[in-house]
């Protein structure tokens, strides 16, 4: 039988090594996986790299593993979101590498990632300064510039439901980054607030099909941190 | 001469908008654009966070933290609307899919480069967001901004001495004095405040301008 649901976020993410790159969802406060990341601040591990589109929003979730000085460096498109307080205090006092990357070109380097595909060129960024120092080349007479994939050794993805074998449906604008990420790591870790049982969601309707899961976690939706 | 307000620029832009056209707004003043569109037109407003078809903001009450614009304010949809992943998203924009984009900018130049994602403030962590794959990827960029600086400084420029955000982008430019039109031949003044004449405009403007032949009056309707 598969079955990917686990009973604790802490068993989500046992095992999870010093140094590992984390894929970490949300735009916002819209679909971040809060809970999965207050539990890999209790899990310990250090020297994070996060990729994510923003760099945490008051102090919980991706914000508390900054203020923590778990992330080394941070791969994302907006550090400045609606009060990013504890990013800020650890980009001044210079604990904490930043990589800046067009949000489209962020997006498409997970996809990238989670595709095979090592590398792809685009024309975003091209004379800029965020292309300093990548590989250039013109196609069709336009500058283009070279951006590699990007894996995760773990992903972290909120869903509104889930079933064991991990086929996945999101709501709204929470959507986001989820997919792309499910997707692009060697460990996909989701957390829900409902989980269904199997044949239940529609299979027209699955956004993330299971074979890119490979734990889910059922969080309590009356606990869900204020937005 | 009539400066405009805030509001009024954002209406301006609105009623230059097509029947049909898929747009992007801007954070900030762009996303009032919305609320300034003619009647008669059907307008799909295109979030980068994975909605099309976005609506005003909803009523006391129905806020929902899941259903929030590029600016991560909550907004609705509109009947047809469809919600995506960041992915698709980009694929719109990247793709040429997106008819029209409307950004805010501290600098163009008169080749139509665009600066509108830093000034390399010290120790204030930059952000570029969707702004670099809007200006190379959507059909024809006009930005909205004041004509100049706080301190009465041109920002339309020869050249941008802000890092660029695209190069050759931008086709018109809104400010709130004048609507500009960037092509091979330079910049083109097609429409002007009441009070505004040439000679006013050049003195708050870096490089030459032309006025188109049929240059109109703006009367913008009376609102904050």
């Amino acid at each position: 039988m598969i079955n990917k649901q686990v009973e604790s976020i802490a068993a989500a993410l046992e095992g999870i090594q010093d140094g590992s790159t984390v894929l970490s969802s949300g735009f916002g406060a819209a679909g971040e996986p809060v809970e999965l990341l207050n539990g890999l601040l209790e899990q310990g591990a250090r020297d994070l790299v996060i990729v994510s589109n923003n760099a945490g929003t008051g102090d919980v979730g991706l914000a508390a593993l900054i203020r923590e000085r778990r992330v080394r460096k941070i791969i994302c498109s907006y550090p400045r979101s609606a009060d990013p307080h504890c990013f800020d205090e650890c980009y001044r006092a210079g604990n904490i590498e930043v990589e800046l990357l067009p949000q489209g070109t962020l997006s498409e380097r997970i996809r990238a990632g989670a595709a095979g595909i090592s590398a792809f060129y685009v024309q975003v960024g091209a004379g800029t300064e965020l292309s300093k120092g990548k590989e250039t080349r013109e196609f069709d007479g336009k500058l283009h510039v070279m951006e590699k994939a990007i894996h995760g050794d773990l992903a972290l993805v909120r869903a509104l439901r889930a079933d064991r074998w991990g086929n996945l449906i999101y709501r709204k604008s929470a959507r986001n980054f989820n997919p792309v990420m499910a997707m692009a790591a060697d460990r996909t870790v989701v957390q829900t607030n409902e989980i269904c049982p199997l044949g239940s969601l529609d299979p027209e309707a699955i956004h993330t099909p299971g074979i890119f899961v490979n734990r889910v976690v059922c969080i309590d939706p009356n606990q869900e941190v204020e937005q | 001469m009539n400066k405009m307000s805030r509001s009024q620029m954002a209406w301006l832009v609105a009623q230059d908008m097509w029947d049909g056209a898929v747009v992007n707004l801007g954070i900030g003043l762009p996303t009032a654009c919305a609320n300034f569109v003619p009647e008669d037109r059907e307008i799909m407003f295109h979030s980068e966070n994975g909605l099309i078809g976005v609506g005003p903001a909803p009523d006391v009450g129905d806020e929902d933290p899941d259903l929030i614009n590029a600016g991560k304010q909550m907004v609705t949809l509109v009947t047809g609307g469809a919600y995506f992943s960041h992915n698709d998203a980009f694929v719109m924009i990247r793709g040429g899919h997106i008819d029209l984009s409307v950004m805010g900018a501290f600098e163009v130049s008169q080749a139509g480069d665009l600066a509108n994602w830093t000034v390399n403030a010290p120790g204030v962590p930059p952000g570029v967001g969707g702004a670099m794959d809007l200006a190379a990827g959507a059909k024809e960029i006009w930005v909205l901004m004041e004509h100049t600086t706080r301190d009465g400084k041109p920002r339309i420029l020869k050249e941008c001495h802000f890092p660029l955000t695209g190069k050759g982008c931008v086709t018109r430019i809104y400010t709130d004095i004048a609507i500009l039109m960037i092509s091979p031949r330079g910049v083109e003044v097609t429409a002007m405040v009441e009070g505004c004449d040439l000679e006013k405009l050049q003195a708050v403007t870096e490089v030459p301008l032309t006025v188109h032949r049929e240059c109109k009056v703006i009367s913008p309707p009376d609102i904050a």
